[in-house]
């Protein structure tokens, strides 16, 4: 009786989460990997008109064997690089400066913050024009700004590169989560008790010594949150690419956008194929750290 | 950090000798840097908002950089008459989408971080990876599913959803936040004789107004911004805001560029509100322990 | 500090109260379908434009034709269908069709065909007397297995170029010249290039491919090109080589922001004067009158250079889904896309021409006539690009090789390699 009391009370409260997401997240996804292993592949299979039969792991090897779908995956390597090293540079940075207190501080704060407001729908629509490829007399956006300034030479052709065009499109998405991350930063430097800074300073330490060797060190941890949220948004690169770019263009081609491309041409099997690499790769990435914050719950 | 937690951040008081000391340099220095950066945010805000006050010859790529020939609303007019609609269901979908999943997240939260029974880590582990799964994967059965279930098409689904797909993260944050509220406060409650409702009504659900608000906010903003679930489960008469400016901005024969961007910029405006009037709280709320690693 | 979270807090408790107050007033004001009486629900892209005038044309035709029945508006934009079709597939999967929907007539139908997903509406082409209304090599390429899927509400024209005069005399060219073959073309190209203009305009992918298609159609001719989609004529052989060697080359007179355009924003470069030449179907007509501009003097148009003479065409159709939730809305539907009055007023709005071969030529725009008359006349090859020669994951794998070459990750062999493994399935 005693037992029953301590474990009901809070199964109930979270049976209707545990419930809703075993169906949505866990059954669907189990849906997924099996649609993955049939060879689902035309539109009468799709319908239930004709037979799917089990192939196993034979799309999987197709399409890691495919140079399509390798090109997808560098350049998701290749987007979620830079998309990371940027957020988290200028997230940085901006809450390194904004960090001691100083006049309009605010507005700074909220200007930085704001692009995380805009949808990707409605930035795209800026940014394809700011990301034109046309160059010299023909340019426009961002290229013909470079020419407005002076700056000609920094003109390039964007996104429209095979080889690491998908880096351009990852600047929107700079623009858009570096406040996120600086807010995130500016949150952990505040949290770092004053007693500490105090110290320092009484042992006569520089303000960069301070920052060096007493604040940053404590920022581990809001890194590792920063990393696996941005991380996980990028894998997911989806919308913005369809906004600026086409989905048909092979130079950013991502998995997310083979997999709309594969559900289009009636291939299911493939593109739940695709679905389930992309998870695999989220899960690689992910696992490790619901681990380590699992094993900091317990201590 | 105590936990009576503040909503804003603390403006931390410097010794004046030490600001007065480092004046110059360094000081101006950091606000070049500052002010570099923030021209370099508003550079598409500036694109926007200059074409959105031009006529139509004159909104052309070409002319990305100048200022309107003639200033023009037409195009705000225009954009607010196919907009307006959409941005009321969007309100009526974020609303209730935002507080139930916010709510159900902080009932979570508060159960995962307090009751430790076994395998609650594991039970947490699984909420939250639901965060990362790509949506796409699931969409064929989802769909399906919504259908067998019965709801309604448009605002319903899209309410469904974004409560259900915004659960993990909600959990996330209210788990985290609520690991750093000491246990006295809520020992002290339980000695009282308090039940595991009561405690969470009278002593938990006071303090967490500041994850409330970092909840809120993120839940708000990224069903406001949500494209995908929008193009599956609503059409342009019933779906929310974002489908109704993709049709705007990519629907048309003649390309309206002056009509797109206000609409990009009126579709934005509800989320740019709430960050530029709320965003003091965002960073105290996620101060408050919510990013703890 | 804590006197302004309980003010914020505040603020924001009114400002939810305030939603849910509109949500409550305005919750019943969506369109719920009216219970009595029949309905049917329309599904198609055409949420915009000329496509969008030429839906509520026939809308306006179809109360008149059928005023009991209501007309519900499932239009979809966005992307030339792509949003539009990706839903429909959806919904068809989940046997939650609309009444109707709009498909490209042809190859792109067999897909929904073969799922199953199709109702033969032979009976109402006997019904409504259409099996003499329409021409009959139209008719053939609606017809699977005896069985015809769908009624064509338009046609449309791909193989249509469409040039601005004075970019043309600026370089120093005959604005009225025609061109025999794809080469000759070029040479004027050259003289446009020297002129500092765009010589061709083109947009993203599929616009690519619908150039490449009618290059293909120039090279080949029309039994080549046909034969090109029911395996007669091979994909790794030398005639294709040199028509994708033309392709290549033609390529390299166009504008280097290509990809991120989609075909508006390339047939308007033409309209500005910044180019000279655009490939693109003849719904194009539409965005320069929309532009106020004015044939023969804004703008020219004649068929690409080595099609003249052969029409290579597309058509809107609409079907009748299985499971239908009204299906006799959707016969009456039917009936009025069918029917000369529904053709007249839909094609005089889009800018197509009518499926219907006793339609009024006077009725219609200047461009419009000569695209009745050729189609009249002309021989009749199926645009790749449009669906109307193969099925979708064909021209999917197509597009991917075109787009794979023209951003120079694939040489021309390589391409020319994908291509003939894509026709193999």
């Amino acid at each position: 009786m005693r037992t029953y009391k301590r474990w009901l009370p809070p199964l109930l409260l979270i049976s209707p989460t545990l419930v809703l997401l075993s169906v949505f997240v866990y059954g669907l996804l189990a849906v997924n990997v099996q649609t993955s292993m049939t060879d689902n592949h035309t539109s009468a299979q799709a319908a239930g008109v004709e037979p799917s039969v089990f192939v196993g792991l034979q799309n999987y090897l197709d399409l890691l064997g495919s140079d399509s779908f390798q090109h997808s995956l560098k350049n998701l390597l290749l987007y979620t690089v830079v998309f990371l090293v940027g957020t988290m540079a200028f997230g940085f940075l901006w809450a390194w400066l904004l960090d001691r207190p100083m006049r309009f501080e605010g507005i700074f704060r909220s200007v930085y913050l704001f692009p995380m407001a805009v949808s990707f729908v409605a930035s795209g629509v800026v940014w394809r024009w700011l990301l034109n490829s046309n160059q010299g007399e023909q340019a426009s956006g961002l290229n013909r700004l470079f020419q407005i300034v002076g700056l000609d030479f920094l003109q390039n052709n964007w996104w429209n590169n095979n080889s690491v065009g998908i880096t351009a499109i990852a600047i929107p998405a700079i623009w858009q989560l570096s406040g996120y991350v600086m807010a995130l930063f500016l949150a952990g430097f505040r949290g770092i008790p004053e007693e500490l800074r105090e110290a320092a300073r009484v042992d006569g330490a520089t303000e960069w010594k301070l920052y060096r060797h007493v604040l940053f060190p404590q920022l581990g941890p809001v890194a590792l949150s920063a990393v696996v949220i941005i991380g996980h948004m990028s894998l997911k690169a989806f919308d913005l690419i369809m906004a600026i770019s086409k989905p048909a263009n092979y130079q950013t081609k991502v998995p997310a956008i083979d997999m709309y491309q594969l559900k289009a041409s009636f291939d299911y099997a493939s593109s739940a194929a695709v679905g389930s690499i992309l998870l695999v790769i989220v899960a690689v990435l992910i696992i490790p750290y619901l681990v380590h914050l699992a094993r900091e719950g317990r201590r | 950090m105590t936990a009576s937690t503040l909503t804003a951040p603390p403006e931390r008081q410097v010794p004046p000798t030490a600001t007065r000391s480092r004046f110059s340099v360094g000081r101006t220095a950091r606000y070049a840097l500052l002010l570099f950066f923030l021209v370099l945010v508003l550079i598409p805000v500036y694109v926007l908002l200059v074409t959105s006050f031009k006529g139509a010859g004159d909104a052309a790529p070409s002319r990305a950089w100048n200022l309107p020939q003639v200033w023009t609303l037409e195009n705000w007019q225009l954009a607010w008459e196919t907009l307006s609609p959409a941005i009321v269901r969007t309100l009526q979908m974020v609303v209730p989408a935002a507080l139930i999943s916010s709510f159900l997240g902080s009932i979570n939260g508060f159960v995962l971080s307090r009751w430790r029974f076994r395998g609650a880590d594991l039970v947490f582990t699984l909420i939250l990876f639901g965060m990362f799964i790509p949506y796409q994967a699931v969409m064929i059965p989802l769909s399906q599913l919504v259908i067998d279930l019965g709801i309604p098409s448009g605002i319903p689904s899209l309410i469904l959803l974004h409560v259900i797909y915004g659960l993990p993260i909600t959990t996330l944050i209210f788990r985290n936040y609520y690991e750093s509220v000491p246990n006295e406060l809520i020992e002290a409650a339980r000695i009282d004789g308090a039940g595991m409702l009561r405690t969470y009504g009278s002593v938990v659900l006071p303090l967490s107004i500041p994850s409330f608000v970092v909840v809120l906010i993120w839940q708000f903003t990224s069903a406001w911004n949500d494209f995908l679930f929008a193009v599956f489960f609503s059409s342009s008469q019933n779906g929310p805001v974002t489908l109704a400016l993709n049709n705007l901005a990519n629907g048309a024969l003649l390309q309206n560029y002056g009509v797109s961007m206000s609409g990009a910029l009126l579709a934005s405006l509800p989320t740019l509100l709430v960050y530029i009037l709320l965003g003091k709280y965002f960073i105290g709320g996620l101060m408050s322990g919510s990013v703890k690693g | 500090m804590r006197r302004v979270s309980k003010a914020a807090l505040t603020a924001a408790l009114a400002a939810t109260a305030l939603t849910f107050s509109l949500a409550a007033c305005s919750d019943d004001e969506g369109d719920k379908p009216d219970a009595a009486g029949s309905e049917v629900e329309v599904f198609t892209w055409w949420a915009s434009g000329s496509e969008k005038l030429g839906l509520d044309a026939l809308v306006k035709v179809f109360n008149t034709q059928h005023p009991d029945v209501k007309f519900v508006n499932g239009a979809v934009a966005g992307g030339a269908g792509s949003a539009a079709k990706e839903l429909l597939q959806t919904r068809l999967q989940q046997k939650n069709p609309p009444d109707t929907f709009q498909a490209h007539a042809g190859a792109e139908l067999t897909d929904y065909i073969k799922a199953g997903q199709l109702q033969d509406v032979s009976n109402l082409y006997d019904e409504f007397k259409l099996r003499d209304a329409f021409p009959a090599d139209l008719v053939n390429r609606l017809t699977v297995d005896g069985k015809i899927y769908s009624i064509p509400s338009n046609i449309h024209r791909a193989n249509v170029v469409w040039a601005n005069p004075s970019v043309l005399t600026g370089a120093g060219l005959d604005a009225t010249a025609t061109y025999a073959t794809i080469a000759d073309w070029m040479t004027a190209m050259d003289k446009i290039k020297a002129s500092g203009k765009t010589p061709l305009s083109v947009a993203t992918t599929w616009t690519q491919v619908h150039l490449l298609e009618t290059v293909l159609l120039a090279e080949l001719g029309v039994d080549g090109y046909s034969g090109l989609w029911d395996g007669t004529t091979a994909w790794d052989g030398a005639d294709v080589t040199g028509a994708l060697t033309t392709f290549q080359k033609l390529m390299s007179y166009t504008n280097t922001d290509r990809d991120g355009l989609d075909w508006p924003e390339a047939t308007q470069l033409v309209m500005d004067g910044q180019a000279a030449f655009n490939v693109m179907g003849d719904w194009a007509v539409a965005a320069f009158e929309e532009a106020d501009k004015t044939a023969g003097t804004d703008f020219t148009y004649f068929p690409v250079p080595g099609t003249d003479g052969v029409f290579d065409f597309l058509a809107d159709s609409f079907t009748l889904p299985v499971g239908a939730p009204h299906p006799d809305g959707a016969k009456a539907w039917l009936e009025t896309v069918g029917s000369l009055d529904g053709q007249t007023a839909f094609n005089k709005a889009k800018g197509s021409i009518p499926a219907r071969t006793d339609a009024k030529a006077s009725d219609f725009s200047e461009y419009q006539q000569t695209a009745i008359t050729s189609f009249g006349q002309d021989k009749i090859v199926s645009s790749l690009a449009h669906g109307a020669a193969t099925p979708i994951a064909w021209l999917n794998k197509i597009s991917e090789a075109t787009s794979k070459f023209t951003t120079g990750a694939t040489d021309l062999a390589g391409f020319q390699a994908e291509l003939a493994t894509a026709a193999q399935g």
